[in-house]
Order: C-alpha cells, then sequence, then structure tokens
C-alpha cells in the first residue's frame, strides 16, 4: 500500500488492551463501532490478528528542538518518531532557542504540530522567562494562546528558588494549570556527571546524588500542598524520589509524577564505557532504583511513562564525557521498554500501560481528545501494536534527526503496526503516511 | 600487558612487577654516559597534552627519546570542552600521522578511555592524567620509588607495606592510581583527608580511610602528601587553608613522630606551606626530586613494553 484515501477503516481481529479480538470500524475520525465479525461495507480493511490496539500514546515530556536547534530534530522530524512510536499527542518542552516562554513560540510550535500533521503537538510554556528561574512568563498569554497551553516546565532547569515555585504554583490554579518540575538542586549538582555512588568515585566523574532530587521534590509537595495547586514531577530516578512522591499521594495531595522507559531499564553502571550515549540528565541511577522505579509505576505511585525524547546532533554525542549533552532518544522506543520492563516481567497488563502512557498523560495535561478509552464514539486515536514481534534497534533507521540511542544493537520486543491520528493513519504497516495520505 | 595503560586497574601484579624490574633495568642507563637505547627506532609517539603539564610531558619525551623514538609533541589549545577542535577530529589527525602511541592528558575524566576504543585511532594510549580519574604511570613511578627506598630486592618485597596518601583524594587522579596501584602490589593503602575530600563510596575500594592525619603517620612506611589544588580553596571543602595546613598539613612535628625509615613523597607541583612546610620538602626524608628521575625511567619501561621493543615484526 503506497496510499491511503480511505475515509473509513476496518481493523479485524485486534484485540483492544490485549482483550479478546474484535473488529474496530473506524470513520469520520471517530471509533463508530466495535464488535466481532464487521463487515467492510467500503472501509479499508487491516488484519489485525495478534495485534493489541492501544489508544493513542500521550508524551509528557518530548524536546523536539524546534525553534533553535533545528539540526538535532524540527517538530516534523520528531512527531514522524513520535507516529511510530504509537503516539498520537506529544507535549514539547519549553527549552527551544528562544524559549517557549511566550504565547507567540507557543503557538508556532502548536502550528508547526498541526502542518506536519503526524502527531497532535501541544506545547509546554516556559515557567520563568527565558528559563532563568528569576521571573514568571506569562503564563496566563500561553495559557489563552490558541496552544492553550496547561503544562508550564523549566524542564532542562529546576525552578529552584521556593517563593518562585510556589508563586508558579498557585499562579496556574486560575487556568487549571499543572507546574511540571526538573527536580534537581543546582548548587548539589554543580558540574555532575552521572549518578552519585561509589562507581563515580571511581571513574572520576563528578556526581549528581540522589538526594539533589529527593529534597526538591519533598518540598514542591510541601509547597503544592500548602497552595493547593497541582504539581507534576517529571523524570522521577530515584527510589527515595518514589517514596516521596507515595507519601504525598497517601495525604491526598495533588501530586503526579513520571518515569522515563530508559530509567526503567538501564543503570549506571553503563557510565563506566565513559560512552556519552549513555549520559542523560537526571542520570542513569542504580538497580535498586529500578526496581523501585518500576515497583512505583506498578503500583501508580509514578502515574506516567513520558519520554523525555531528547535527540542530540552526534558531535555532541562522539566526544569526551564532560563535553557531551545529557539525553537520548526515546519516542521510537518507549512502548517496547515498557513491554520488557514492566508487561514481560508481569508488573502491568494493558489495561495499565493504556493508563499510563495514554489516560493518565492526558488527564495530566487536559488533553480532551486523547487518552480516551477505544469506544464507539471516541476520536480515533489508537495504535496497533505487535507485541510477539522482536527487532534488534538501529539508530540509523530512526525517523528523528538525530541518532542518540542508548538501544542501537538491543533486540527488544514490540513493534508499533499501526497509528490512527483522528482516523487518518500516521502509520500502517509499519510505514509512515503523511498528511496526503502518501508514504512519507 | 594489555595494548593501552588507562588505568591502574589495567596491570594484574605480574604487569606491575615487570614494569618495575624493567624501569629498574632501564635506570640504569642514567648513570652511563651515552643514555639511549634503539628499542623503538622508527617509532612514533606522540604526547597530546590538552592541558598544561610540563613536567609531565617532558618526563614522556625523554623517555621516548631514549628509546629512540621519533616524538611529536601535540599541545591541543583548548579540548572540545571550550570549544576548540574535538578530541575525534585531534585523533584522526594522529591517526593519519601514523603515531603507534599516544600518550593524552586531557581534563576530562575517561578522555583516554574514549580515544582508545572509540575506533579514531589504531595505537596504544598511554594515560598521562585524565580529569579526575587516574595517572596511572604517577603510580607506577611512586612504586618503584618506594621500592627502591624500602630496601626490598624485588618489587613483591613491597607486600604488607604501608602507605598512607594524604590529602585531596576526592580530586586526585594520582590518589586513584596508587590506591589501584599499590593494592595489586600487595601495599596496605590508608587514605586519610577531611570527609569533604574523600570520595563518596571510598569505603568499598579496599583501602582504610583515617581523618586523623596524627594517628596514621607513626604506623607507616611511607607518606604521600597530595598537591591540595587552589580552586579547591574557594569550593568550600574546608573552611581556610589555614585550617587545612594544620589538619593534614604535613610540618616538622608531625614529620618527627614518623619513624625512622619512613619516606616523604608527593607527586609535585607543591603549594609548600599549605600541604607540606619547605623544612619537609627539603628533609633528608624527601624523595620528591627522585620521584623525578624515577619517573624516566618508569615511562620508558612502559613505552618499551606497550610498544613491543623494536623487535616486534608489526
Amino acid at each position: 500500500m503506497t496510499s491511503v484515501t480511505s475515509p473509513s477503516f476496518l481493523l479485524k481481529n485486534a484485540a483492544i488492551l490485549g482483550g479478546e479480538p474484535t473488529d474496530i470500524r473506524i470513520a469520520d475520525g471517530v471509533i463508530a463501532q466495535i464488535g466481532a465479525g464487521l463487515t467492510a461495507d467500503g472501509a479499508e480493511v487491516i488484519e489485525a490478528d495478534g495485534l493489541i490496539a492501544l489508544p493513542g500514546l500521550v508524551d509528557l515530556h518530548t524536546h523536539l528542538r524546534e525553534p533553535g536547534r533545528e539540526d538535532a530534530e524540527t517538530v516534523e522530524t520528531g512527531t514522524r518518531a513520535a507516529a511510530l512510536g504509537g503516539f498520537t499527542a506529544v507535549h514539547a518542552m519549553a527549552n527551544t532557542d528562544p524559549v517557549a516562554d511566550t504565547a507567540g513560540v507557543v503557538e508556532q510550535v502548536w502550528r508547526l504540530g498541526r502542518e506536519a500533521g503526524y502527531c497532535d503537538v501541544f506545547p509546554i510554556g516556559a515557567v520563568t522567562v527565558g528559563l532563568k528561574g528569576e521571573r514568571l512568563a506569562e503564563l496566563g498569554a500561553m495559557a489563552d494562546s490558541a496552544a492553550r497551553v496547561r503544562i508550564f516546565s523549566d524542564d532542562g532547569h529546576c525552578v529552584s528558588d521556593p517563593l518562585l515555585m510556589r508563586r508558579a504554583l498557585e499562579y496556574v490554579k486560575a487556568f487549571d494549570g499543572v507546574i511540571a518540575q526538573h527536580a534537581q538542586d543546582p548548587r548539589l549538582t554543580e558540574g555532575a556527571q552521572m549518578n552519585e555512588s561509589e562507581l563515580s568515585g571511581r571513574l572520576g566523574l563528578a556526581g549528581w546524588p540522589a538526594v539533589a532530587e529527593e529534597a526538591i521534590i519533598a518540598r514542591d509537595c510541601l509547597l503544592t500542598a500548602h497552595v493547593g495547586s497541582r504539581l507534576h514531577v517529571c523524570h522521577v530516578s530515584t527510589a527515595g524520589s518514589v517514596e516521596i512522591v507515595r507519601d504525598a499521594k497517601r495525604k491526598g495531595w495533588n501530586v503526579t509524577a513520571e518515569a522515563c522507559p530508559h530509567h526503567l531499564l538501564l543503570t549506571d553502571e553503563l557510565a563506566a564505557t565513559y560512552n556519552p550515549i549513555y549520559k542523560v540528565n537526571p542520570p542513569l541511577r542504580s538497580a535498586a532504583d529500578v526496581e523501585a522505579l518500576r515497583a512505583g509505576l506498578a503500583d501508580g505511585t509514578i502515574d506516567i511513562v513520558a519520554t523525555d525524547h531528547a535527540p542530540h546532533p552526534h558531535e555532541d554525542k562522539d566526544c569526551e564525557w564532560a563535553a557531551a549533552a545529557f539525553g537520548m532518544l526515546g519516542l521510537e522506543t518507549a512502548l517496547s521498554i515498557v513491554q520488557h520492563a514492566m508487561v514481560d516481567t508481569g508488573l502491568l497488563d494493558w489495561e495499565g500501560v493504556a493508563e499510563r502512557l495514554s489516560y493518565a498523560p492526558a488527564r495530566i495535561g487536559r488533553v480532551a481528545d486523547h487518552g480516551r478509552p477505544i469506544e464507539v464514539g471516541a476520536p480515533a486515536n489508537l495504535a496497533l501494536y505487535d507485541p510477539a514481534a522482536t527487532r534488534t534497534i538501529d539508530a540509523a533507521e530512526s525517523a528523528s534527526l538525530s541518532r542518540n540511542t542508548p538501544y542501537a544493537g538491543m533486540e527488544l520486543p514490540g513493534r508499533i503496526e499501526a497509528t490512527f491520528l483522528r482516523g487518518r493513519p500516521t502509520v500502517l504497516d509499519g510505514k509512515l503516511y503523511s498528511l496526503d495520505g502518501k508514504v512519507a | 600487558m594489555k595494548r593501552h595503560l588507562l588505568s591502574a586497574a589495567d596491570l594484574t601484579r605480574d604487569d606491575a612487577e615487570l614494569v618495575l624490574t624493567t624501569a629498574a633495568e632501564l635506570r640504569s642507563l642514567a648513570d652511563r654516559p651515552i643514555k639511549k637505547l634503539p628499542a623503538l627506532r622508527g617509532r612514533t609517539v606522540v604526547n597530546l597534552f590538552f592541558e598544561d603539564s610540563t613536567r609531565t610531558r617532558i618526563s614522556f619525551e625523554a623517555a621516548a627519546k631514549r628509546l629512540s623514538a621519533d616524538v611529536i609533541n601535540f599541545a591541543a589549545k583548548g579540548s572540545s570542552l571550550s570549544k576548540g577542535e574535538s578530541l575525534k577530529d585531534t585523533a584522526l589527525t594522529l591517526e593519519a600521522m601514523g603515531a603507534d602511541a599516544v600518550v593524552i592528558r586531557h581534563s576530562a575524566s575517561g578522555a583516554p578511555h574514549r580515544l582508545a576504543h572509540s575506533g579514531w585511532v589504531r595505537s596504544s594510549v598511554v594515560n598521562a592524567g585524565d580529569g579526575t580519574h587516574e595517572h596511572p604511570t604517577q603510580a607506577l613511578l611512586d612504586a618503584f620509588t618506594l621500592w627502591r627506598h624500602l630496601g626490598e630486592s624485588k618489587p613483591s618485597g613491597l607486600e604488607g607495606r604501608r602507605v598512607a596518601i594524604v590529602g585531596d583524594v576526592l580530586h586526585s587522579r594520582v590518589a586513584r592510581s596508587n590506591a589501584l596501584l599499590l593494592q595489586t602490589l600487595g601495599v596496605d593503602v590508608t587514605l586519610v583527608g577531611p570527609p569533604t575530600l574523600l570520595p563518596v563510596g571510598v569505603e568499598s575500594w579496599g583501602v582504610d580511610t583515617s581523618y586523623d592525619l596524627d594517628a596514621v603517620l607513626p604506623k607507616v612506611d611511607a607518606v604521600m602528601m597530595l598537591r591540595v589544588q587552589r580552586e579547591r580553596m574557594q569550593g568550600g571543602f574546608f573552611p581556610t587553608p589555614r585550617e587545612y595546613s594544620r589538619r593534614y598539613g604535613l610540618d616538622g612535628r608531625r614529620m618527627a613522630t614518623l619513624q625512622d625509615h619512613t619516606i616523604v613523597m608527593h607527586p609535585g607541583p607543591m603549594v609548600r606551606g599549605m600541604e607540606i612546610t619547605a623544612d619537609v620538602a627539603d628533609s633528608d626524608r624527601s624523595v620528591i626530586v627522585e620521584q623525578v628521575t624515577n619517573g624516566v625511567a618508569v615511562r620508558m619501561a612502559v613505552l618499551y613494553l606497550l610498544l613491543g621493543g623494536s623487535e616486534n615484526p608489526e
């Protein structure tokens, strides 16, 4: 199939959330009919035997790099990668150049997403002007803009000033916003290169101690409770952080948290290679932290998986560790890692996967038309996934402009076969389709 | 021996003892009128220094030249850390010039490891100090100096000897390499310093640690003082330089508590009056100048063993 023009599709024998196979009719952008033995009636038939139907995935933490670093990624290339990963919506982080701290920039990013057409792009607004942590950006203007920003984050930087954080949490209550905190005490992590551990001491790489994350999370949970606002904790990476979030939830505070795929799988031992493909912020932690994150994700302490997809050009990784950029690709491998770390280990079923990669992130981002159960009448945002497939990750095959995947050469389970965005396939048979229905 | 010398951990006990005995043979050259051997004739050794270190560079240069190797000194001004030419491009340039060994000094921990394992060069890589990671040839020359002074006939005689390494262990590549190598040689190592300057996890290094210099000094056969860099003095690791000197400096009073045979070492350059007083540095116990002499012999041994001498058919 090299082009698709049909306005309607019939997915035959798809297992919704891994349940009994059934047929799903997609027409006019919505899920029109669900049931066994549906007839084509002019719809394009897609054989989905053995495939799981999932709600379109929603990423709450994506770096699309545009504007400013179009050598690393653009909205178009990043959303292509997202579609191939089963995502129908991504939230674009604010640390672009210029920073997404005005209505103008967030509307630009939002518009670029719509023009590309592979995935809905919801811009995240900066909390402070220029991410400098000095004064609040015009959060209300971004919230009221066409981009309808609800998540605000200085990601890459921590809003470390406690008073500024308090004010931000208070201010976003006016439009049901949420502050997504990059929890990293800057003083405790000056020059930090990797997880602070016995290994960092031996390798001579400056340590990034767990307490630098945990102290900020604890403080922010207390602030959130105090002002009655909403906090989302980005990329939780330590066992101690999981404990703090668990405790905050037990107290009934409005705190949500995310874990990244790489923190669910990889450990700090990889730094011993000095290969900066494994350099990421927050850093890869210990095996005990990985276990705690998995347990936290399983019991709901960690609400969601978010990719922290962070493209970097080759030269920013093909160098000595200290000179390299922090970050790794994640969109095209996220679901496979979750299957490997959570589903194949029995920690999570597919219902749980849908909750953590689709329903919950959409709720946190206040996105109405994504993260909805696969039911008649819902927008046809969904993905077909083959959990029995295996693939060996080849960095060169990535749809991203960048190649900094830490999984190159690894064999991972699962493959996205199709992704539908409002009833239109962005991926079919594992191949990308552009807005005009042609193979991209 | 492995093809590269990146960490003191690359050396087995046999390797380390071979380097030391080879160095002893080569050191006798220094007393001859003609100091040169033809062992590495036709081989090219590149000294790739991203960080200024005149003494280490000269030591390697002298070592390579006494083995008749061709020496290229490449002082790279500004690493990719400061947005100069990248380590990779520099490495490709050296590869194109046909280097047999690259001796690298770099401010980034692991830079020699990257050079050796990224497929950029085929030559042997010798770590001449990387960031706060390691400086294995310094550890070898320290072990060599210990061996000569503690009066043993073979390097294996260092077994059971006690050495204190004192000061800024956290930022010291010399301390890391010595802790590894001296343990390989059976030496009992005690790291001494304020808690702020001992690395997290040091308890798993297999060495003893102490915050109390006075308690350690009478027990050791050698005391190795580490330099306290000026930038650390501003970093809040200790209240004032004076307090540091009072608690961890080696002065005449403390020197008097050492056993008669105990030697005093320092990798240089010293900050006199900070970690060591002038009367100690210039005393009969001090072997600091001899460490420098031994450095050439040890680096000759390393280059000779890594490059396999002139007989190597390669």
